[in-house]
């Protein structure tokens, strides 16, 4: 195997992890938290094809990586204000609680 | 493959899996750190020494942080009575394993070749912060204004979300 394919598959895993604790959990920041595994694994993605890819000193992949958690910085920021907003308004981060549009 | 690219991705998985899966949200965000740290350490495993710090100064340093916050805020450590999982557990695991088992034969059934002399791995790349430095200044930066525009849109648009409302009035 080489070492790039044990990166991959790594990374396909705790993508897929962060997929199932979005899908299942109820609790709006375990799903947030499931989002966040889920970009971690595309950047270690981003970094392993830098690292093994045919021109390392372009920089492309890790330029990505480094974006890309900027981004996930943000959207963090952001999910996590609206979760704190929510909660103020219906006293729950129960997903299943919130079925309105209206506050 | 090494042992210690075994054992740096044992803890990953273990904690991403600590991270989904425990009752406790506090115990869920500590889990996290732990994923993010092994994350980190895969990075610099792969050389990519910037992105590695990166990785552990914005994720474990603010990421978690809020995360922590956030549960706090919203008293989301108590256990709810009727569980913590969905209705349909078994859908999204279904979907998640479908996803990995597809990704998985991809990456396994790849004919792709490392791009070395015989399928080798290149020699390790000699990247310095200052070579990060000039990319971003040079060539990425119309990228890096827009993403300095990103953050600080979402920063006033979190603390306007998450400002405290008087009734009724803003």
């Amino acid at each position: 195997m080489n070492p790039l394919t044990g990166y991959l598959l790594v990374a396909a895993l705790l993508f897929a992890i962060g997929l199932a604790g979005a899908l299942t959990r109820r609790n709006a920041i375990l799903v947030l938290i499931g989002i966040e595994l889920m970009l971690n694994a595309a950047n270690l993605n981003l970094i392993a094809f830098w690292r093994y890819g045919p021109h390392p000193e372009a920089l492309t992949g890790m330029m990505f990586a480094i974006f890309s958690i900027a981004v996930a910085a943000a959207e963090a920021a952001v999910g996590l204000g609206l979760v704190i907003s929510i909660h103020r308004h219906a006293h729950t981060t129960d997903l299943d609680a919130m079925n309105r549009m209206k506050g | 493959m090494s042992l210690v690219f075994y054992g740096i991705a044992g803890l990953s998985v273990a904690g991403a899996l600590a991270a989904v899966l425990l009752k406790n949200t506090v115990h869920c965000a500590l889990a996290l750190t732990v994923a993010f740290a092994g994350l980190a350490l895969l990075f610099l495993e792969l050389d990519a020494q910037f992105a590695g710090f990166a990785q552990i100064l914005i994720y474990i340093g603010a990421v978690a942080i809020l995360v922590v916050f956030a549960i706090l805020l919203t008293r989301g450590s108590e256990t709810p009575k009727d569980g913590v999982y969905s209705h349909h557990p078994l859908v999204g695991l279904v979907a998640a394993a479908g996803i990995f088992a597809a990704l998985g034969w991809a990456v396994l059934r790849s004919t792709a070749v490392l791009p070395g002399p015989g399928g080798a791995p290149t020699a390790k790349p000699t990247v310095t912060v200052m070579d990060i430095g000039n990319a971003l200044m040079g060539r990425y930066v119309l990228p890096l204004e827009i993403v300095a525009l990103l953050l600080t849109a979402a920063l006033i648009g979190a603390v306007i979300v998450a400002m405290h409302e008087k009734d009724g009035t803003q």
